[in-house]
């Protein structure tokens, strides 16, 4: 079969196993870790850790994200997930297995659910109509594969096989220490007679004395004594199984355990998309663009979304928008106002946005960068108590050095510790940099003097309730800063204002 | 096979939810000295005697159906004694030795449950043997299918094909057990069968195809094998040992409903041969639809007072056919408290299906019995007195349905009277209106007038006898409220004897 990949329609990159540095500041080690929890096997982290550099590839990507808008479709996807999860345990227990007709036994499962995971898929995806060259391409491949005289055979001898092998019926007669097995005869079920026996006194509901006999798979000498005798009393049907157990090793295409992989990456990323869904929160696939015009509209931060997703409390979605010469948001107001959240939110979406999968938002016109920097304050590190501005500074330079201008950067609190002219005068060199560097970037600062610092700055303020400064909105608006706005309402709340103090000292 | 002592088509249910009302009923009516009266000391009587009276039966067919079973037990009390120990016995000695099935393992469970299933076996032919020589005394319907039922379904030959069940079960010959090929070839659907016995002519011997048998033995030495032969015979047995558990189980239960039925007959008894010590009468009362209006009886007597006293106490009658409400005033301590508590025991032995104390008592059923009395001041200090007595009325008024039955006992008295009189008015009219019929027991005589005056048809007004000394009989009369309740007799009364 031809290479194929449903992710890379060309300019493949090798898998990096290496967790971006941008992770933690943005959250997205949360958000991977909780995509992927429940699909540990397929090793999806370097799916996510490898995004394309080419819009070509995102393109071929976000056509099969929107393919997979399609429950009918996902439905037959993950029923053929699903089976080839159980293809791979038998075939691993297989393996393992001592006794030989076991062992034969279990890779005939195995076989037995691959055939029909393939023909339920072929069958499942034949009627629905794709657009993307990608799964129209597997679907392509799948027909083929499903109709090649090798799968054919294959599959029908697993089921004549099997088949013989059920119909076997035999018995074991236990005595003492002794074990005899013969064909089955006719004899009726005894449980059945002492019930009738009984049944006259039937009373209603009462304990099911059945005892849970349950056990993991295995054999032990007595069953497989047993097994070599049943063998013996239908030589034929175990005849059988051994050709096709010799016949059939490597039954398992490439391609398609490639498929089975890769599209994993869209459905487990769907499927952690849908929990949130749920709470009313939008999302789309974005319009991704080399020109710095960028704009999201009702988006929000993912990490926090999923963590409240079961949560009554509400997620408030935010916009923004960069146009013309405008290049760095930088974010004021009062704390515990969603200032960081805003800042995470912009650099998930730009890293989302370049795997080529739908994103938070009702709409997004997202820049395709080359990297992501971030540089969110850091715990004190006790062993460098003394040089946490030099290294600020260091992090801060070796953005500065490798980041281009396609980059995306957020910076958030970057000089919190230091004197308040010592933060203004080092936030302003760092300002003149980036702002020559032409890169996009979200700065979060409690220095309202960056937001006014040349034509390519806008200021966006986190806003409190009119009524009640305490109380926060989680909006995050376009507006000057003023910091004295937040004050005021604080004040008037104590009643200081000029006239609340006027009318309370009577002259 | 089933009891159906208390109902002609079910099962009594022990567990059932009683009515909300229950524990203020046991307590506004005095119902502990009813019920320990019937347990006789055994805590077990006593928790059928309370679930019985107070889960009401609102058809009166079932409730003769029940009049009559009784009506035999009267007749018959040793016999149905004697059978009421069959399930005790089965009780007493499951518990002496230790039977009962604690097992998880197959094997243990079906031996624990043949153990068991050996011993009901014996209570069963014994209980048969009690049915045949008494069972013609017996002419209820419900007794009647129950002996008839006995005499057929336990007859000798059931008990010889329990009997060879019970000595198969111990497999002399061997566990002979089926399997299939399930996944991995791994055997399933393990299926215990009976062997065929060596029957068939000579021919059909020779010419059927056996089948080849390869056997081997484990050494003695081999536990592993051994621990595996006997899950092998676990799995085999599995669905045996739980039909014979079950079987064990369902006997139990019969047993047991048995138990419970019978007792409340055994209970009945007793409060019936107790009131006969005292002397006092009782009569099957005679019970109509909920929808009616019915309340007549002669020599109606408070069954809790007599028993209280040990001698016998007055009765009352009343023609209350057609009434909706029965206002009672008059003097203290004239019997109106009594009365009302005779009214709501009468009540609820009628709609159990037991007799009641009077020489003859007739009423419609009802959906829901209900009492609102005064109360104590609440300890708690939580609420006024006024107050808390209207939370327990809207409370009441929450369950409510048409045709319950409401008895009032010098409720929302905790008021001056004109606010009182007029709430208790509103409430009292409303109730009516809905169809509920009420017993309202006051001293509050602008109540009791208000309803008086308009003259209506289904009101009747009872007042507390009182003779020209001041003396009391105890006994209540048709009569219009009277503007006072001889408060100052009592004084007197009081004081005089100091």
């Amino acid at each position: 079969m031809n290479f194929f990949s449903i992710l890379w329609e060309q300019n493949e990159i090798n898998e990096i196993t290496l967790q971006p540095e941008c992770f933690p500041d943005l959250n997205l080690d949360q958000v991977i870790q909780a995509i992927t929890a429940r699909k540990q096997e397929y090793n999806l982290k370097p799916l996510y850790y490898t995004p394309p550099n080419d819009l070509l590839t995102i393109r071929y990507r976000q056509e099969i994200a929107r393919d997979l808008n399609n429950e009918v479709l996902i439905d037959a996807l993950k029923a053929f997930a699903e089976q080839m999860v159980r293809v791979r345990r038998y075939l691993a227990l297989s393996e393992k297995l001592d006794h030989h007709y076991h062992q034969a036994g279990w890779f005939l499962e195995a076989a037995l659910v691959y055939g029909k995971a393939l023909v339920d898929l072929g069958e499942g995806i034949s009627a629905i109509s794709l657009c993307s060259k990608g799964l129209l391409a597997f679907r392509e491949i799948l027909q083929r594969y499903l109709h090649s005289q090798a799968f054919e055979t294959f599959f029908a001898e697993a089921k004549k096989v099997k088949e013989a092998l059920q119909r076997v019926r035999y018995c074991i007669i236990l005595q003492n220490g002794t074990v005899r097995v013969r064909r089955y005869e006719g004899e009726v079920d005894y449980s059945v007679e002492v019930e009738k026996t009984f049944a006259k006194f039937k009373q209603g509901a009462v304990k099911d004395y059945h005892s849970d006999l349950s056990r993991r798979s295995g054999m032990n000498h007595v069953e497989a004594q047993i097994l070599d005798f049943v063998a013996r009393l239908y030589p034929e049907e175990f005849a059988a199984l051994d050709r096709f157990y010799r016949h059939q090793q490597n039954f398992v295409d490439e391609t398609i355990a490639r498929f089975d992989r890769e599209i994993q990456f869209y459905l487990a990323y769907l499927d952690f998309v849908a929990e949130i869904q749920r709470k009313g929160l939008n999302f789309c696939v974005p319009e991704v663009v080399t020109d710095k015009n960028i704009s999201a509209c009702q988006t929000f931060d993912l990490a926090l979304a999923h963590t409240l997703r079961f949560e009554k409390q509400e997620i408030v979605p935010n916009d923004f928008y960069l146009r013309d010469s405008e290049r760095v948001i930088i974010i004021t107001g009062p704390n515990q106002g969603g200032k960081t959240t805003f800042a995470r939110m912009f650099g998930q979406l730009h890293y989302l946005a370049k795997l080529g999968l739908p994103v938070p938002g009702r709409e997004a016109r997202l820049f395709l960068c080359d990297q992501i920097f971030t540089h969110f304050e850091r715990q004190e590190d006790l062993r460098n108590l003394s040089g946490k501005l030099q290294d600020d500074l260091e992090r801060i330079r070796h953005i500065l050095d490798h980041a281009t201008s396609n980059s995306i950067l957020v910076l958030n609190e970057v000089f919190s510790s230091t004197t308040f002219e010592d933060a203004v005068f080092l936030s302003k060199e760092i300002m003149r940099k980036i702002s020559h560097l032409d890169a996009c970037c979200v700065w979060v600062t409690f220095l309202d003097e960056l937001s006014t610092f040349n034509e390519k700055t806008v200021s966006m303020v986190s806003t409190v309730k009119p009524d009640n400064a305490v109380e926060r909105t989680y909006k995050i608006i376009r507006q000057p800063a003023d910091g004295l706005a937040y004050a005021f309402s604080l004040a008037e709340k104590h009643r200081l204002t000029y006239r609340q103090i006027v009318d309370r000292i009577q002259p | 096979m089933r009891v159906f002592l208390l109902y002609p088509d079910r099962d009594f249910n022990l567990k059932g939810e009683l009515p909300p009302q229950t524990e203020a009923l046991v307590k506004d009516l005095e119902l502990d000295i009813v019920l320990d009266t019937m347990a006789q000391g055994d805590s077990f009587l006593r928790t059928v005697s309370r679930q019985a009276l107070m889960s009401s039966l609102e058809d009166p067919q079932v409730i003769r159906y029940r009049q009559m079973i009784l009506q035999d037990c009267l007749n018959n009390p040793d016999t149905v004694r004697e059978l009421y120990q069959i399930p005790v016995q089965a009780l007493i000695t499951k518990q002496k030795q230790w039977l009962g099935i604690f097992s998880l393992y197959p094997s243990s469970i079906l031996s624990s449950a043949v153990e068991l299933l050996e011993m009901f076996v014996g209570l069963l032919r014994k209980m048969r043997r009690i049915v045949d020589e008494h069972g013609e005394h017996f002419h209820s319907a419900g007794f009647q299918r129950f002996f008839n039922m006995i005499r057929q379904e336990l007859d000798e030959a059931y008990f010889v094909e329990i009997e060879s069940h019970l000595k198969e079960l111990r497999f002399r010959d061997g566990v002979l057990i089926s399997a299939e090929l399930g996944m991995g070839n791994e055997g399933q659907n393990y299926v215990l069968r009976k062997p065929k016995r060596a029957k068939g002519n000579w021919k059909e011997r020779v010419f059927s195809k056996r089948s080849p048998v390869y056997s081997f033995s484990i050494p003695p030495r081999d536990d592993h094998g051994a621990k595996a032969i006997g899950e092998l015979r676990d799995r085999g047995i599995n669905s045996v040992a739980n039909a014979v558990a079950q079987s064990a189980d369902h006997i139990d239960s019969f047993l047991n409903v048995l138990r419970v039925e019978l007792g409340f007959y055994v209970a009945c008894l007793n409060l019936a041969e107790r009131l006969a010590e005292i002397g006092q009468p009782i009569c099957f009362p005679d019970p109509y639809p909920a929808t009616t209006r019915v309340h007549t009886f002669r020599g109606l007597y408070d069954v809790c007072l007599a028993l209280t006293v040990n001698h016998p106490v007055v009765g009352n009658e009343l023609n209350g056919d057609g009434k909706d409400l029965v206002m009672i005033t008059g003097a203290n301590q004239g019997g109106k408290s009594t009365f009302l508590r005779s009214i709501g025991v009468a009540q609820l032995m009628m709609q159990c299906g037991m007799f009641v104390g009077a020489e003859s008592f007739a009423a419609n059923c009802c959906n829901g019995l209900f009492t609102h009395y005064k109360r104590e001041e609440d300890a708690t200090m939580k609420s006024g007195k006024f107050d808390e007595e209207l939370g327990r009325m809207s409370e009441i008024v929450n369950w409510l349905k048409p045709n319950a039955l409401v008895l009032f006992n010098e409720s929302f008295a905790a008021t001056n009277e004109h606010e009182g009189s007029e709430i208790a008015r509103q409430i009292v009219k409303a109730l009516i209106d809905r169809r509920i019929k009420v017993f309202f027991v006051t001293h509050m005589y602008e109540l009791a007038h208000r309803f008086y005056e308009p003259g209506l048809t289904n009101a009747l007004f009872l007042r507390a006898e009182r003779q020209e000394d001041g003396q009391r009989t105890f006994k209540l009369r048709e009569g219009k409220p009277l503007p006072t309740s001889f408060g100052q007799d009592v004084f007197q009364k009081v004081f005089q004897q100091r």
